[in-house]
């Protein structure tokens, strides 16, 4: 597998310049001789498929959901960084650039983060353009707030729902291209398969989730804009049909996989409460601006927090973190949560959660202001728990929230299978081992308004206009068979566990295993442990109904089967990175409760490339030097 | 605590419907309306028989893809919430609970619980939009908009497109899903140059895709988990006049 970043020579600065000035184009009236088929309609495919109808080039975008404005970026709460410094407190696209990398504990490529930050400001101009309502202030101008890992205001905010209101920005921007004509767009409908013909991207498989049918869809490229695969845990912040079928098929395809260990645990999450749930519910990382984080002091102190006196309380964050306190950096605030919760100082009845508490804030502010704030956040911590944080503290746990890891993508975005594109959350590209918050929102949009529509021309350049193949060639014929013999036998097992039990089983063991702390011993006990589940699932699982119509359990079905591949990886993936960076802490390696990275053995990208059923991947490095900034100890005190 | 359900069954969208009744098994009063339909469905699986279809994605009401009718009321009892905001303990010991898809013509069944929504989608492809193209837009902060416009612009954006205002109405009217949107941009000045055209037009295609007319009963804004006000209702239909008397 040969990894070719491809990033342009010269100055940080004028590398993405330079890079779209001597890019390949394709002419005007060649555009709407190449066919794009965009999977993934959320922010990053949305903002894609939209922008490159808008230049030109025909193309089909398809997702899984009823509509595209429902897909897992409309979840969102919190808000998108950009560069934009309206706050005059000091930001920049250097800064924004320089506190991604860091944040990433400095294992993202430098010239894909710089880029991101200086695209960051032009996302908030188009969303603006398209009638986002952010939120703003009383001289009309735009409003900002504080999010973890920065010391500067950049974050941009519509209420408790920037997600939803930026997808429903891309989404007009689809809609309108779909209503002229110039977008085919296919909702309910679930790729199942990639098609590669002579070694590059040309189509996909595809099944209409409502009527059973399989569709071949050939293209001249193909961009995969499908999210992140957090699920495998089962119990994430995730939407419930998040999922990896995609970039994993992709994957066995010949595409390597990135980094696939490195997963967001987030800070802020509202605590399990019992074995039948089926998701967690994320309380905004924007709340640690005025809420903050604290346990008793003493092991075991079961009283009420208003019982509890001042004097006996720990403020941990901003004990152990004074520079940054409450706005620690996600990985670095949920270890503490941890650790505090380890030494028996958690809270709520099962000892896993900790207090978020406003009551500060809501002195010092008044309890209208954070309800402006918070509003919506409060009312669904109420409708969840059943209690009114605005008397008591919330609390919170951490829970699975992102995943860093994803397919690997050179400079132009492009993954090892050329003409196969990926963006969003499912590349792997720019949060390195840790993501910043409001800074995936921004990446969605970069890939897909600014990013592949300036560099997908340097592939298509290099294909002839009207070469793409026809979707009844024999590759076609045979990716459709395997997808139908994969069903079939997803059909055939009938046995006696349901789908549920086997997710169950593996989140257990994936988040006891590879969550937020990891070691040898237990990772070599998973990696030996989920192919006996997986051999399990395929000969106990049952998966009720047929394959010509609408049937949940077989899509859920697929999912799963497919989560219990990936997550063998993922533990093979923490067990070769012999060091903890970012989200990824060994026990092994930590100095006084802090990761201890290796930069001399580990500072590169780990790719891992599919090598067959039962056979062990490949593990192939991509170095990543830092020429522009130093590699330092990630420091928040 | 244990509950009886009588839910709306059917195989396909031309396949006639009927309700079942199954008790459920033992549930945790804290558990979310879907996280028991969950635990019925595995149940269901397990004896062998087909699990309940019913649309679902997020679970903390912002994607609209959840959407039942509980005792006959879209979302169930509550305001402000989607059935995925509800919870057992809203529901009492032995009580049964009907449950039915949203019901309006131009919303088919498809499956069980599962309705046909796309209606709203070719709606939103006729003017939902401000036509900007990528690339082509002035700094954010060249376009003051003073506070009180940008917040009820965004009160009218938390529509989550769920289709609970169609299902709660007498005429299965749409004019909340659309006024939500016309007003959302009639409000900003963004939206100004396509006000007129955009209003028509999507007033048009829901006219098309067989919404009723409204009749101001207010069932709508009452079942709408986002409480979208109905004066945005007002609101669209003196943009549609000032449309049409310009005549765009
Ligand atoms: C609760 C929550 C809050 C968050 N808050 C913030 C925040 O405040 N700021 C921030 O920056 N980030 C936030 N994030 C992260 C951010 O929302 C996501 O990383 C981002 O939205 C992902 O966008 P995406 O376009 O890559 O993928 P998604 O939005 O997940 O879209 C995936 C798309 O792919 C489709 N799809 C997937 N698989 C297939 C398939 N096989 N076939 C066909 N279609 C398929 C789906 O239908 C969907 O359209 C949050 C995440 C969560 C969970
Ligand atoms: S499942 Fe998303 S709104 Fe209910």
């Amino acid at each position: 597998m040969k990894l070719d970043s491809k990033i342009p020579a010269g100055p940080l600065e004028q590398k993405w310049a330079r890079h779209i000035a001597e890019n390949r184009l394709v002419a005007p009236n060649n555009k709407r001789k190449y066919h794009i088929v965009v999977v993934g309609t959320g922010l990053a495919g949305a903002s894609a498929a939209a922008t490159l109808s808008e230049l030109g080039y025909r193309v089909t975008a398809i997702c899984f959901h009823d509509t595209a404005r429902r897909a897992h970026s409309i979840a969102a709460q919190g808000g998108i960084n950009a560069a934009k410094n309206y706050q005059n407190d000091g930001d920049s696209v250097w800064r924004l650039f320089y506190d991604t990398v860091k944040g990433g504990d400095f294992r993202a490529r430098e010239a894909n983060v710089h880029r991101l930050a200086q695209v960051s400001s032009g996302i908030i101009d188009q969303c603006v353009g398209q009638g986002v309502p952010f939120a703003r202030e009383y001289g009309g101008l735009l409003a900002n707030r504080s999010f973890g890992g920065a010391q500067v205001s950049r974050t941009f905010y519509a209420r408790g729902q920037t997600g939803q209101q930026l997808l429903l920005g891309a989404y007009s921007a689809l809609s309108k291209q779909v209503g002229a004509g110039a977008i085919t767009m296919l909702p309910n409908t679930e790729m199942l398969d990639l098609v590669v013909v002579d070694g590059q991207a040309k189509g996909i498989v595809a099944r209409n989730l409502n009527t059973g049918k399989l569709e071949r869809i050939a293209a001249d490229a193909v961009v995969l804009a499908t999210g992140g695969y957090g699920n495998v845990f089962n119990l994430s912040t995730y939407a419930r049909n998040s999922n990896a079928t995609a970039i994993w098929r992709a994957h066995r395809r010949g595409a390597g996989f990135a980094n696939p260990c490195f997963t967001q645990i987030h800070p802020t999450c509202i605590p399990v409460s019992g074995d039948y749930q089926s998701k967690l519910t994320l309380m905004s990382e924007s709340l640690r601006n005025d809420g903050r984080c604290w346990v008793p002091k003493r092991e075991g102190d079961k009283r009420r927090p208003q019982e509890i006196p001042e004097a006996e309380r720990d403020y941990y964050l901003e004990r152990m973190y004074p520079a940054f306190g409450n706005l620690a950096p996600r990985d670095i605030a949920s270890r503490a949560a941890k650790r505090v919760c380890d030494e028996k100082r958690g809270v709520g009845e099962s000892g896993l959660g900790v207090y978020l508490d406003f009551s500060d804030a809501i002195n010092r502010l008044g309890l209208e202001t954070i309800k402006e704030r918070y509003g919506n956040l409060f009312d669904i911590y109420h409708e969840i728990t059943d209690e009114d944080a605005y008397g008591t503290p919330m609390r919170i746990f951490p829970a699975v929230h992102y995943t860093m890891g994803g397919l690997w993508v050179d400079y132009n975005l492009m993954s090892t299978i050329p003409g196969l594109f990926v963006l969003g959350e499912a590349n792997f590209s720019d949060h390195g081992a840790n993501r910043l918050g409001a800074s995936a929102l921004m990446q969605g949009l970069a890939d897909g308004y600014f990013v592949i529509p300036n560099t997908i021309c340097g592939y298509l350049a290099t294909q002839k206009p009207g070469s793409c193949p026809s979707a009844d060639g024999e590759e076609f014929q045979a990716a459709e068979a395997d997808v139908t013999a994969r069903i079939e036998r997803l059909l055939g097992v009938r046995g006696k566990r349901t789908i549920t039990d086997f997710h169950k089983a593996l989140g257990r063991l994936l988040w006891e295993n590879c969550g937020m702390a990891r070691k040898r011993a237990n990772l070599e006990k998973a990696i030996r442990e989920i192919p006996g589940l997986r051999e399990e699932f395929w000969q106990d699982v049952n998966v009720p109904g047929e394959a010509g119509n609408l049937n949940q359990s077989l899509e859920r079905a697929g999912r799963v089967a497919d989560f219990l591949e990936l997550a063998e990886l993922m533990c093979r993936d923490a067990l070769a990175r012999e060091e903890s960076c970012g989200c990824h802490f060994r026990e092994e390696y930590e100095e006084a409760g802090e990761c201890k990275r290796n930069d001399q053995d580990f500072a590169h990208a780990a790719v891992w490339e599919w090598q067959g059923e039962d056979k062990a991947p490949v593990r192939h490095t991509e170095p990543l030097a830092y020429e522009f900034v130093k590699m330092a100890t990630r420091s928040y005190k | 605590m244990k509950v009886t359900l009588k839910v709306w069954r059917q195989q396909s969208p031309n396949s006639a419907g009927r309700f079942e009744t199954y008790p459920t098994p033992d549930l945790n009063p804290n558990m979310s309306f879907l996280e028991m339909l969950d635990v019925v469905n595995d149940d269901l699986t397990r004896q062998g028989k087909e699990p309940i279809a019913f649309a679902h994605d997020c679970r903390e009401g912002i994607c609209g893809t959840c959407g039942l009718s509980i005792n006959g009321r879209p979302h169930g009892e509550g305001r402000g919430t989607a059935t995925c905001q509800l919870y057992m303990r809203h529901f009492t010991e032995g009580q049964t609970i009907t449950i039915e898809p949203f019901r309006a013509g131009p919303f088919p069944v498809l499956q069980d619980l599962i309705v046909d929504r796309s209606a709203f989608d070719r709606i939103m492809q006729k003017g939902g939009f401000v036509s900007v193209r990528t690339g082509s837009c002035q700094d954010a902060n060249a376009l003051p908009v003073a506070k009180p416009a940008a917040e009820l612009a965004m009160d009218a954006a938390a529509c989550i497109g769920c289709g609970a205002c169609v299902a709660s109405c007498k005429n299965a009217s749409a004019m909340l899903f659309v006024s939500a949107k016309v007003s959302q941009l009639g409000l900003l000045p963004q939206g100004q140059p396509e006000r007129h055209r955009r209003v028509l037009a999507m007033v048009a295609q829901m006219d098309r895709e067989g919404f009723g007319n409204c009749t101001v009963t207010g069932s709508c804004e009452e079942a709408c988990p986002k409480n979208i006000s109905l004066a945005f209702i007002a609101r669209m239909n003196r943009d549609y006049a000032v449309a049409l008397l310009k005549g765009e």
